[in-house]
């Protein structure tokens, strides 16, 4: 077996167990003002064939030019991969024939990739932690789209895509699970989102991935694979992982072999089908493109962008364990989206990182969650709780409140503080005025009394007492003390 | 008057200045001439009378106010290769149909802001592939020489030969063409006209239809060197929408015209003595070493051992780099559509009615030499010959400042005569392909006319961004070989 083999990650099949082997190949958009080649824009949307120069439509005569936001980008996500930058790479031509692929050929890396080898830590809701081997990053162009069904003969083109810059970013095939394979598109989506090379917003198309699967039985050489083209999200990867396993299995233990193909997984029944076999494969006829000379790099190109890197999901998670004492599993939660943790740093910068990361998660999450709403649409900036932060920090509300005054803040909006003050929520810390709760209390309710004395427990009731009169005003550490005093518990 | 349509670029341009004739009376001259000739020497195939006396009108109001471009009146043929802004563009294929570009190819646009008038598009080789303007849509271009006492009509070279052919029977003052493996050399060698296929880089090849992009370069064909020179001054630049344009100044390259040979050193390389080559070549040759041995430079005799592979590698890098460049001529997006029942057979007719029979020859060779299991042995070896073939240079020109050969093997042949076997097609261009896999400059001036009263044409080759050298020694062939006879008139028909 080898190292990356674990008993519960195998399939159970009617001849024995399995285990699946899957390596990806993730299609990142590079986040950049114009395509790879050209000077059209790139943004989502637009009527068809708006965003489409020259270069794009492969009109005679025309010319690619590399742009180079969009190589500082690649090499950007590289160094955030811990992966070797190529300073010298080349782009080839991947040649085919498609409607939507203007050129007739894809410019594409091929033999010489801008980056090399790297590695992605992946860390499963389990606890379990898997280190994915990068293989390489390449930088390519997309392609156009075909539109079916706009008319009933014909089939029509938009290219607003062709062109747009591609990261493939190939892993090997370190992956054992659907789990680890969805946990690892999770990991990456969310460092090019720290990187800001690539939004990673999967519905618009922007990471897309091809899906290599293949069963052995554990122990075995890697088995024939099955490479599924294009999913596009997270969940769909997921499905066709297990699909595509299960399938694998029984053709095997039915004594049939797996013949290599490429096939597509139809999110409408969860099933993968064939698309062409290994006979049917493109010869893809690559060679350097010679319209464009081999792309050379200095070491201070790279330098400065290394210089330029964010903090990375993997070290603010480590710092905030170390520094801020959260658990593994909040600090995976904060730094999950890249939007998160920007907020919850604005949060806790200047305060107990521990308590802005409680309400972070549990009060703002768990609102957002209930209300389907994501962070960027929180009707509470950051300012905003961290001022809820402030006002219990320095007692001037009991966290009680502080539950109310989020509420209130989420509705109706405003300041925390002025909301405290002006309606009146402002905890009470003068002992005078608790102790005159609480002499009332007990004088009302002599039975209770009586009682904790011989049930210290029915203190409990006396503390709901006070508060109620007090209007949840009350600070409970001073009502606590003043109890305990006066029913002698002490 | 004289005429005008017999000035050269040089002496039109004093003419012009002298307000001895007008930009608009150069045109109508040449108009009148191309009406006369076309039809005997189809080296047109769109003629654009209209926009050529629009921008001669507007050339002698530029002269008028003293505001002169570089080639302000001076008539051009243009390369039907070149792209046109709103006029039709074909690379003289039938897939490229009333193909009619919405932009200006560089080396055009910089001609246009130096004051250049078009006359209109100059036939070719269908996608510049041939070499003997037999291959193009529109027909076959007749060269205005013919051999003397016959009425055989013979090939102007190719691919350029509507350039050549026009600028030999003055139905324009020079013409822009484009080298690929000697596509500019060849047809000037063929009409007694001088060609430029300068430093791959020189010249931008940003819409210009691509055949063989790591070969391709744009250059001038004109009637003298100084003419050359002129043309290649205004055509060339460094263009950032072409990343293989070399971003370098372009020098004064007429200045360097009549500068003499003096104290330079001149290679001979004995891998040109090819078997086969007609006695008069080499005799040619040997009077150009003559020349230029009196005009003061030194002779020195000098190897490249692996000239004899390059024109089979020639033709596995062209061929390879054009089956993919042809990739997008698909009907899909403009040009020539053939319905089919499906888009893959949509395609399948319409290549197979849009292409000719020597463009689908490179386009299956290309595809054959980059498969699977064929790439190393063909496309990868290829391209190690090369760059042994850079090397022979690059060693050579450690000891000379140019290097001189015979344009072609052999005169212009007649029509028909080798369009049934492409290799003997092929190897019309074994003095010129090395040039191209080197990516370096070379020059075709006329040294004198074969025994049967045809041109023949001597190149000089030079060193990367050295065609201030090339200039050099071409006018001292060009001087030393007397005025070039001009082909005698049989085709204007009024």
């Amino acid at each position: 077996m080898d190292a990356k083999t674990e008993k519960s990650n195998l399939i159970a099949g009617e001849t024995g167990d399995w285990e699946v082997v899957i390596g990806m190949e993730v299609h990142a958009q590079v986040t950049s003002n114009a395509k790879l080649f050209s000077g059209a824009r790139t943004e989502f949307g637009g009527e068809p064939n708006a965003h489409v120069s020259l270069v794009d439509a492969a009109m005679p005569g025309m010319l690619p030019v590399i742009n180079e936001a969009c190589v500082a980008q690649a090499v950007r996500t590289g160094l955030g991969l811990k992966a070797e930058i190529n300073l010298s790479s080349v782009f080839d031509r991947k040649n085919y024939f498609y409607p939507d692929l203007p050129q007739g050929y894809q410019i594409s890396q091929y033999k010489n990739p801008i980056v090399g080898e790297g590695e992605v830590i992946v860390d499963l809701l389990s606890g379990e932690r898997v280190v994915v081997g990068i293989e390489r990053l390449h930088l390519e162009q997309d392609a156009g789209k075909s539109l079916h069904d706009q008319h009933p003969q014909n089939s029509y083109v938009d290219l607003n895509r062709s062109g747009v810059a591609l990261m493939e970013i190939v892993s090997k095939p370190d992956l054992r699970s659907s789990e680890q394979a969805k946990a690892y598109v999770s990991k990456l989506r969310t460092i090019l989102r720290y990187l800001g090379t690539c939004d990673g917003n999967m519905e618009e198309g922007s990471l897309r991935a091809d899906v290599n699967v293949s069963v052995r039985r554990p122990g075995d050489g890697f088995g024939t694979r099955c490479e599924i083209k294009n999913v596009n999200s997270i969940r769909f990867i997921g499905q066709a992982i297990e699909y595509e396993a299960r399938r694998q299995i029984e053709i095997i233990e039915d004594g049939g072999t797996i013949d290599q193909e490429t096939r597509l997984f139809d999110a409408k029944t969860g099933e993968t089908r064939s698309m062409r076999s290994k006979e049917e494969a493109h010869d893809y006829r690559y060679f350097p493109d010679p319209d464009l000379l081999p792309l050379e790099l200095t070491q201070d190109f790279v330098d400065e962008i290394a210089g330029s890197l964010p903090e990375l999901p993997d070290e603010k998670r480590a710092r905030f364990i170390a520094d801020y004492g959260l658990t593994p599993y909040d600090a995976d939660v904060l730094v999950s989206e890249r939007e998160s943790v920007d907020y919850f740093e604005d949060v806790a910068k200047g305060r107990d990182a521990k308590q802005a990361a409680n309400w972070v998660i549990n009060e703002l999450f768990g609102r957002l969650n209930k209300e389907g709403l994501a962070i960027d649409d929180s009707p509470i900036s950051s300012a905003q709780l961290g001022g809820i932060v402030d006002l219990i920090k320095a007692g001037t509300i009991s966290g009680k409140i502080a539950k109310d005054v989020f509420d209130i803040v989420w509705t109706e909006g405003g300041d925390p503080a002025e909301i405290v003050e002006k309606r009146g929520m402002k905890q009470v810390t003068d002992t005078r005025a608790i102790e005159k709760a609480v002499d009332e209390v007990m004088a009302a309710n002599p039975d209770k009394v009586a009682q904790a004395k011989e049930k210290p427990a029915v203190a409990g009731w006396f503390v709901g007492q006070v508060m109620k009169a007090t209007g949840g005003k009350a600070s409970p550490q001073a009502v606590n003390a003043l109890l305990k005093s006066k029913l002698g518990l002490e | 008057m004289t005429d005008l349509t017999d000035l050269t670029i040089a002496d039109a341009r004093e003419g012009l200045a002298a307000k001895s004739f007008s930009a608009v009376e150069l045109a109508e001259a040449h108009l009148a001439a191309i009406r006369c000739a076309n039809r005997a020497l189809n080296a047109y195939v769109l003629e654009t009378p209209e926009r050529a006396l629009d921008m001669a009108k507007q050339s002698d109001a530029r002269l008028a106010k003293g505001e002169a471009g570089t080639l302000e009146g001076i008539p051009l043929g243009i390369k039907d290769l070149f792209c046109t802004k709103d006029v039709r563009t074909t690379a003289c294929s039938h897939i490229l149909d009333r193909f009619t570009p919405p932009y200006e190819s560089t080396v055009t646009a910089n001609l246009w802001d130096a004051g250049a008038v078009m006359l209109g598009k100059l036939n070719n080789d269908e996608f510049a592939m041939g070499s003997s303007n037999e291959t193009s849509f529109y027909g076959e271009v007749v060269n205005p020489w013919r051999r003397a006492g016959s009425d055989a009509p013979l090939v102007p070279g190719g691919s350029s030969g509507g350039s050549s052919a026009a600028v030999a029977a003055r139905l324009c003052l020079g013409a822009t063409a484009t080298d690929t493996g000697g596509s500019i050399r060849q047809p000037a060698a063929f009409t007694g006209t001088v060609g430029v296929k300068p430093t791959y880089g020189r010249c931008s090849r940003w819409g210009i239809v691509a055949f063989a992009s790591s070969l391709d370069q744009a250059g001038p064909i004109a009637r003298t060197v100084r003419d050359a020179a002129i043309l290649l001054g205004v055509m060339a630049s460094h263009d950032p929408k072409d990343a293989t344009s070399a971003d370098l100044p372009v020098p004064d390259f007429e200045a360097a015209v009549g500068q003499g040979v003096k104290g330079l050193t001149i290679g001979i390389p004995k891998e040109y003595r090819v078997e086969g080559m007609a006695p008069e070549i080499e005799a040619l040759w040997q009077q150009g070493i003559a020349w230029l041995t009196e005009a003061g430079a030194t002779v020195k005799d000098i190897s490249l051992p692996h000239t004899k592979y390059a024109l089979p590698s020639y033709y596995i890098v062209a061929p390879a780099e054009a089956s993919s460049n042809l990739a997008r001529y698909d009907g899909v997006r403009y040009g020539l559509r053939e319905p089919g029942k499906d888009v893959l057979s949509m395609y399948e007719n319409t290549r197979e009615s849009g292409f000719g029979a020597e463009v689908k020859r490179r386009v299956l060779i290309g595809t054959y030499v980059l498969s699977a299991g064929y790439y190393d042995a063909y496309y990868l070896k290829a391209q190690k010959v090369r760059t042994l073939i850079k090397r022979d240079f690059d060693q050579a020109f450690e000891n000379v400042d140019a290097i001189l050969t015979p344009t072609t093997p052999a005169p212009a042949f007649a029509a028909g005569e080798k369009s049934g076997d492409p290799l003997e097609m092929y190897l019309n261009d074994i003095f010129t392909v090395t040039v191209n896999m080197a990516g370096l400059p070379g020059i075709s001036v006329p040294a004198g006319l074969s025994s049967e009263g045809t041109p023949l044409g001597l190149q000089v080759i030079g060193r990367p961004f050295d065609e201030e050298t090339l200039f050099r020694v071409g006018h001292a062939l060009e001087e030393a070989a007397g005025p070039m006879a001009k082909p005698q008139d049989w085709w204007s028909k009024s």
